[in-house]
């Protein structure tokens, strides 16, 4: 057991992955000695050499397009695009080819493939560093999509899906990087990567969250059972394939859902899970499903990103209206 | 007036030398830099590939044309482009293609009528690319020449560059035409080809047309020297002559399995006939060009050549022939009875582990095609 940030868990579980296989290199803008601009990489191409860890001319398509050549040789790239907002010149790539490329080949060419994605705001950032792309990549067929939320799942999940065949976009919540702080235990059983998970047992509503705002949800289920409201918090872990079945299963419990993510609310994930848990839970439904989420707006201005970004009140505020229908 | 501090712009496009070892005369020519021999076994192959390969492309165009394929990108012209660099490939070297390379697959030995599936509407590219070191057909324009660089990397990485023996060695081919390199993936190919010196071959084919856009609104230079803004040597070569593309790719891919690095070779030739079945070029060109071009004629000038040097007789041509005749045939025979895919492929192959949800729409479709047969019965 040891304790340690979100960073450091990553850091230590690419580490741990480069160790046990030898074809994985991991690549990208500045991930060499610098170890990337939030240190993830930190101390990796000191141990594993500039072939395992290769600082990338700054060009996100050519990173993602030479990853699929590599994979398609037998490596297992572990690329890392800057921030969320950098993404998008990859775009073409990651959606047209890494998506496809198993499909258009008839399963003959896997595509085994991490792309690391520091993701979400809350840091006080210029604008482009504090997006939430999920839905695209969730959207797109081909691609699976994780996220973690706490030291041990970052730990264990960065290996896992770097040992996944299939293409995996690794959305890192970049907020709780260096605050989620917890004992890791190297040695534990790995829950499986497509699953998601009960972190807080409830009886009267269900939150289900992701990544950054897993804890806000933690934190609004301690205030809520305060006011004697006892709420379940689901983290998704897996936004694809998304992983519903312990949703439904608390929904028919509690009756109630508030879906909570930073992305905008239009087409955004919470309108998917909307729709399912109406398609499963309809009859143990008290209420519609809510989603508190960020704006149909671009990221705002660092100052003014507390109104954008769900918090405590707007969550407990949520939970109440599902109690007036 | 020349600018006094910027100096002159580069002079647009003179037409620069090419390499040339068999005019369209057919008169065989020297080029100092590619001073190689051929026997008459090797050109009279050269021959029979294109001539088969043209073949190939009309009697696809045909089966278009009779509704049996929906699209087909010809390459008539081409042949020469395409065989002189397939020809010159190791059997350990791999291939990224664009969506027109039929005459690199033909020298790959992939079955023209896998083509001919995936522009059916019956696969996506139906063959297996390590079988034949040759990659699934490209569509997006240059996204392919990242992925040849990203291999050879690869191929750098296990040792196979530079051990000095042939066997071994290994280079990379990205193809792409002269549209192509105004895309940001191709320049950031050359970027990374060049900063991790891969053993990577561009190999473009300026054919002078993207669609109905002339190479002019491409380029104000010529595309081989743009590789001289990326640090590593381009090249020009007479695209119609199958004799100078096979040498200048020869020497250009031993200099990448020397670990020398990246090449860029621009083949100048002509698309002949139109961008694909869809497209019509009498509204954007003119026909004296093609009539031009005619005259430079790949398969023509080596016929020529073949001819009045001995080399081939009435009965070689007339066994190439009726080889292409064969080969017509059974692109049509095949093409007909190609399968429709099963639909339950859809949710095999979108993942090597398929998730629940896919496992649930697929029982869904089941159950509701299961439907139908019930109330047909
Ligand atoms: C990214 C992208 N943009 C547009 C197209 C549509 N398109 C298909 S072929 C083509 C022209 C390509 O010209 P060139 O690169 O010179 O190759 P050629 O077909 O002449 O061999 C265009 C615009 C495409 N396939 N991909």
């Amino acid at each position: 057991m040891t304790t340690m940030t979100l960073a450091k868990a990553l850091n230590a579980g690419l580490r741990k992955a480069m160790e046990d296989d030898d074809k994985v290199v991991v690549m990208g803008e500045d991930v060499g000695a610098l170890g990337g601009v939030f240190r993830i990489t930190d101390g990796l191409q000191k141990d594993f050499g500039d072939a395992r860890v290769v600082d990338t001319p700054l060009a996100e398509s050519g990173i993602v397009g030479t990853a699929v050549g590599l994979a398609m040789r037998g490596y297992r790239p572990v690329v890392e695009i800057q921030f969320d907002g950098f993404v998008y010149p990859a775009y073409d790539q990651i959606v047209c080819q890494v998506a496809k490329i198993h499909f258009r080949s008839q399963g003959r060419v896997r595509m085994p493939m991490v792309i690391r994605i520091p993701y979400g705001g809350g840091i006080g950032a210029v604008e482009h560093h504090s997006e939430s792309p999920e839905a695209q990549f969730v959207h797109t067929p081909g691609l699976k999509v994780v996220t973690c939320s706490n030291p041990a799942d970052a730990y264990v999940m960065i290996q896992q899906a770097i040992h996944s065949d299939d293409p995996v976009v690794f959305l890192e919540p970049k907020r709780l990087y260096h605050s989620a702080k917890a004992e890791v235990d190297e040695s534990a059983p790995a829950a499986p990567l497509w699953q998601s998970r009960v972190v807080r047992a409830g009886a009267d509503a269900t939150l289900v969250a992701y990544g950054p705002t897993v804890s806000t949800c933690l934190d609004a289920a301690t205030v809520a059972a305060e006011e004697g409201r006892s709420l379940e918090v689901i983290d998704l872990r897996t936004l694809s394939p998304l992983d519903l079945v312990p949703v439904h299963e608390s929904v028919r419990r509690t009756g109630r859902l508030v879906v909570v993510h930073e992305a905008h609310l239009t087409l955004g994930l919470g309108a998917e899970i909307a729709a399912r848990v109406t398609e499963e839970c309809f009859h143990s439904l008290e209420a519609p499903v809510l989603r508190v989420t960020g704006f149909d707006t671009p990221y705002p201005p660092a100052r003014i990103e507390d109104a954008f970004l769900p918090d405590l009140d707007r969550i407990l505020d949520a939970v109440d209206r599902t109690y007036g229908f | 007036m020349t600018d006094p501090v910027f100096g002159p712009p580069p002079e647009r496009a003179p037409d620069p030398e090419l390499v040339q070892l068999l005019t369209p005369e057919g008169e065989r020519v020297r080029h100092p830099g590619f001073d190689i021999e051929f026997s008459a076994e090797e050109l009279r192959g050269f021959y029979r590939d294109m001539t088969l390969v043209r073949r190939l492309d009309t009697e696809a165009t045909a089966l278009q044309r009779h509704g049996e394929l929906g699209l087909w990108a010809q390459l008539l012209g081409q042949e020469a482009a395409q065989i002189g660099a397939g020809r010159a490939l190791a059997p350990q070297d791999y291939v990224f293609p664009t969506y027109r390379e039929h005459g690199v697959a033909w020298c790959r030995g992939v079955d023209p009528v896998r083509l001919l599936a995936l522009f059916r509407g019956v696969d996506q590219g139906g063959w297996d690319p390590s079988a034949h070191n040759f990659g699934l057909y490209t569509i997006v324009i240059g996204a392919q020449t990242l992925h040849a660089t990203g291999y050879a990397m690869g191929v750098q990485r296990d040792g196979l560059v530079g051990t000095g023996d042939p066997e071994r060695d290994t280079a990379v081919v990205a193809h792409f035409g002269d549209g192509a390199t105004s895309q940001g993936d191709v320049n950031e190919a050359f970027v990374f080809a060049a900063s991790f010196n891969a053993p990577v071959v561009f190999f473009c084919q300026n054919n002078q047309w993207a669609i109905s856009e002339p190479f002019e609104r491409q380029s104000r230079i010529p595309l081989y020297r743009r590789s001289h803004g990326f640090g590593f040597p381009g090249i020009r070569v007479d695209g119609n002559d199958v004799l100078a593309t096979y040498a200048v790719t020869r020497a250009a891919l031993q200099r990448a399995r020397d670990g020398q690095g990246p090449v860029l070779i621009e083949a100048y030739t002509y698309r002949m006939g139109a961008h694909t079945t869809t497209d019509d070029p009498t509204r954007y060109r003119l026909s004296d060009d093609v009539e031009h071009w005619k005259l430079k004629d790949p398969i023509a000038r080596l016929e020529v050549y073949l001819r009045r040097n001995g080399m081939a007789d009435d009965a070689f041509l007339a066994e190439v022939a009726a080889e292409a005749d064969a080969l017509g045939e059974r692109m049509r025979r095949e093409c007909h009875a190609l399968p429709d895919p099963s639909t339950h492929d859809l949710w095999d192959l979108v993942h090597a582990e398929k998730t629940a949800e896919l496992a649930a729409q697929q029982a869904d479709y089941d159950a509701h095609a299961a439907s139908f047969e019930e109330v047909g019965r």
